[in-house]
């Protein structure tokens, strides 16, 4: 109790306490109501910025964990590329080495080798040499036999003249011409008529059927006789006098030609024609041909005649009067027979006439 | 009057007709008589003779008539336009084989002039009348005939056509083999003639089967012959490669070879002319020839010959070189190039000139060795005095600027370039200067003659333009000397030497 009696002999002081520590409440309690805003927000503060900086942290490491990762499979991916890069390069250069190797060794040994191609020419030089020894040799094969040929030949008409002027032959009585006494040594013309054989008279040639006219004159040729017994003079070989003597029968073309040629030829094509007829289609050579053409007149003639049509009376009808001023037929050529008789005929006395 | 004398007048008649014939046909054998006869008026009189009763004067008449249209191609016409040639063409079919060659002959003397005289004898039907006609059985008729297809065909590709429509091919190949040696001759010449206007009539030639004969007869000692077969054989083969390879297959190579020594310059020149088409076609029958000795051969012919016959020869020297650098070497080998070489100096016209130095050109522009071969014998001085000629033509010029061209791009021999740097023309001698500033660098020797000759001093005289390619040349070689020797040959060089004492102050 007594705490009580105590209590209540300090009621006066309480209350002037609580007083005055309302009135210092009321007076500090805006002041601590800001404090208390400026701690609270302070705090929160910390606490957001805590929170924040711990999800950076957090963003952080999630980030440079998917880096890295990324990062890290690129590189692999770049190594992968780089070492398959290096891998193809070296494999090229490889197989470089290796195609240039063979390809190297096959043309030199198939294409352009060049021993071949040395022996190659070698052997083109020598084979050039052989074909250049046998066309000469060839050459000169020929040129011989040419030589001969063309030797024979002057052999012969050096002999042919010998046996023409065998006559000119020196006798013991009489040196020849070609004998002079005046020279050391005969001609050799001299030796040649010693050497030389009698010229015999031979038949002349018979003449080949081929180049004969086609009418059937020349069937009879009978031996004439001779003129002398023994040929008289050595004017002209005797073979060549022979040959003119017995010279076929050289009939003009008009005696030549029989009257009947042109049947006959006509007969002969028609036979022939018959004997080798393939086709019964006959040959037509005027397919182009014009039927109704104009006459044109000739050149050189005055003639006014005109080709009349037909259904008339007469074809041409005779009007003197327009013959009366025409010029005459120019008869231009004259004929020359001196030119058929030339080098043929031959008379018994030996004269051409 | 008796009926003797009657018939004598006839008889009379008649010879008169005959002797006047005659005496044209004479008279028409000798030039300087046609104008007179043309100006009598001797067409119109021989017209009707062609039509006379008698044969024999008929044939004179046509003999006649012959003559005369192949003197000129104004008789000629005046023939065609008398409208002789349908009495012509009707009696070939006709009449007898006298006449027949008479009128063979009229039409070859009308078809030979011009393309338009062929075409008319064409027109009014020859061609089958003279087909026909090589069916005859006289060789004289056959090759009469075969005579006037070759003077149609050889005009133009059209006319030829024309008798190879007309189925003259196989009978002239049939007329090849008969044995009178005139007629092959004619027909062989008329083969010739068809075939050398296009493939497809040579094709049409070759498909009955000419080359076989025509193979066989080249070993014939008939010259003439020969020439018209090797005539007939190259302008088959000039067409295509496969008409060159069915001539070849005659297997008529190594043995050929031997015409090429002929005492006849034509055989020659055919045969020549044969290879050239042979080989212009393809490396691989151009090998074929030249290891059949061909190339020696043809050599050797040129050797031999003189003037034009030579032309075939050198192209076909030629053909071979171009095709392959083996072949060029095959033709240096076989020692070409100094022939060539004196075919270029010694022939006179400017065609040949130009063969000659296309030849060089082809048989030098393969390779460094190749170009040495050519300049050792010495042409190219020759060329570029071709190339520099004010008298030679164009085509010449032309020619010889691209032989030079060629050969001196690849060529290395130095001695050989020398000489140009002298005389060359700017043109020439950019190639000349570019083949200094390739070989210098690479050979000690070749400076130093390059030196002791004047090369290098005149080379410095040379004025090109800043940054043109002469330039670069001319800068390659002065870096293959020292600074010194290349000033000391530098025009002016003296006077910078004198300047140099003037400016001289002694200590």
């Amino acid at each position: 109790m007594a705490r009580l009696v105590k209590f209540y002999g300090q009621m006066e002081r309480i209350k002037e306490q609580y007083l005055i520590r309302n009135r210092n409440a009321e007076e500090n309690r805006l002041r601590e109501n800001a404090a208390a805003v400026k701690i609270q927000s302070w705090f929160r503060g910390c606490q957001v910025r805590a929170f924040l900086s711990y999800l950076h942290r957090n963003a952080t490491v999630i980030q440079k964990t998917w880096r890295a990762f990324s990062a890290r499979q690129y590189f692999r991916q770049r190594v992968k590329t780089a070492y398959f890069l290096m891998k193809m390069n070296f494999y090229n250069k490889m197989a470089v080495k290796i195609q240039q190797r063979w390809r190297g060794y096959y043309i030199r040994k198939y294409v352009h080798n060049y021993y071949e191609r040395k022996r190659y020419l070698e052997a083109l030089a020598k084979k050039n040499e052989q074909v250049r020894r046998e066309l000469e040799e060839l050459a000169e094969h020929q040129k011989k036999e040419r030589e001969r040929i063309a030797m024979e030949r002057e052999e012969q008409e050096k002999y042919m003249q010998a046996q023409r002027l065998h006559f000119l032959l020196s006798t013991k009585q009489r040196p020849g011409v070609f004998n002079s006494p005046f020279r050391p040594e005969p001609d050799e013309m001299e030796l040649r008529l010693r050497t030389v054989k009698l010229l015999r008279t031979r038949s002349a040639p018979k003449e080949t059927a081929t180049n004969q006219q086609p009418s059937g004159f020349l069937s009879s040729i009978e031996r004439l006789p001779p003129i002398h017994k023994t040929p008289q003079g050595p004017f002209r070989a005797a073979a060549e006098v022979q040959r003119q003597r017995q010279r076929p029968l050289e009939p003009s073309l008009r005696v030549a030609t029989s009257i009947t040629a042109l049947e006959e030829a006509r007969e002969e094509l028609r036979q022939h024609e018959w004997r080798t007829r393939l086709i019964d289609q006959p040959f037509m050579p005027f397919s182009k041909a014009h039927p109704n053409k104009e006459y044109e007149a000739l050149l050189r003639t005055h003639s006014p005649y005109q080709q009349t049509a037909y259904g008339k009376k007469y074809f041409r009808e005779e009007d003197r009067t327009h013959l009366q001023g025409k010029k005459k037929f120019k008869t231009v050529f004259t004929t020359c027979q001196v030119f058929d008789k030339f080098g043929r005929l031959y008379s018994d006395t030996g004269k051409i006439v | 009057m008796s009926q003797r004398h009657v018939l004598q007048v006839f008889e009379q008649y008649q010879k008169e007709r005959m002797k006047f014939v005659q005496t044209v046909a004479e008279l028409a054998t000798r030039p300087q008589n046609i104008e007179t006869l043309q100006n009598a008026g001797v067409m119109s009189l021989l017209r009707p003779l062609l039509l006379d009763a008698v044969p024999t004067i008929q044939q004179s008449a046509a003999l006649a008539l012959g003559r005369l249209a192949s003197y000129s191609d104004d008789l000629a016409e005046a023939v065609v336009k008398g409208d002789i040639l349908p009495q012509l063409v009707y009696s070939l079919a006709e009449q007898n084989r006298f006449y027949k060659k008479a009128a063979a002959f009229v039409l070859r003397a009308v078809a030979k002039h011009s393309p338009e005289l062929a075409q008319a004898v064409v027109d009014c039907g020859a061609l089958d009348a003279l087909v026909i006609s090589l069916e005859e059985f006289d060789p004289g008729v056959k090759e009469a005939a075969a005579w006037a297809l070759g003077y149609i065909a050889r005009h133009n590709g059209s006319l030829a056509q024309a008798v190879v429509d007309a189925g003259a091919v196989p009978l002239l190949v049939l007329c090849i083999q008969e044995p009178d040696n005139a007629l092959k001759r004619i027909s062989a010449s008329t083969l010739s003639d068809i075939s050398k206007h296009s493939p497809e009539l040579a094709q049409t030639v070759v498909d009955t089967g000419a080359i076989a004969h025509l193979a066989q007869m080249t070993l014939y000692p008939d010259a003439k012959l020969k020439r018209h077969v090797f005539s007939a054989l190259g302008q088959i083969s000039k067409h295509s490669v496969d008409l060159a390879e069915m001539v070849v297959e005659a297997e008529i190579f190594p043995a050929v070879l031997a015409c090429l020594k002929d005492p006849d310059e034509y055989v020659r020149k055919n045969i020549s002319t044969l290879m050239r088409e042979i080989t212009k076609h393809t490396p691989e029958l151009s090998q074929m020839i030249v290891n059949a000795g061909g190339v020696a051969a043809v050599i050797d012919y040129l050797g031999d010959s003189r003037g034009s016959v030579r032309l075939p020869g050198i192209m076909m020297l030629g053909y071979v070189a171009a095709h392959s650098e083996n072949l060029a070497m095959a033709v240096i080998v076989s020692k070409g190039v100094p022939q060539l070489a004196i075919c270029l100096a010694e022939e006179t016209e400017d065609h040949m000139k130009a063969a000659a130095a296309w030849a060089l050109g082809q048989i030098g522009h393969h390779t460094p060795e190749h170009a040495r071969a050519v300049a050792m014998s010495n042409v190219l001085p020759k060329l570029l005095s071709l190339y520099l000629d004010t008298q030679s033509s164009e085509d010449l010029k032309a020619k010889a600027k691209k032989a030079l061209k060629s050969i001196l791009q690849k060529c290395t021999y130095v001695p050989a370039l020398e000489p140009l740097l002298y005389e060359a023309p700017s043109n020439v001698l950019k190639h000349v200067i570019c083949q200094f500033s390739k070989v210098l660098p690479h050979d000690s020797k070749a400076r130093r003659l390059f030196v002791t000759t004047g090369g290098l001093k005149k080379v410095q005289e040379i004025k090109a333009e800043p940054g043109s390619a002469l330039q670069e040349y001319i800068n390659a070689i002065n870096t293959c000397y020292p600074e010194e020797i290349v000033r000391y040959y530098s025009p002016g060089y003296s006077e910078a030497l004198l300047e140099r004492i003037d400016n001289y102050q002694p200590v």
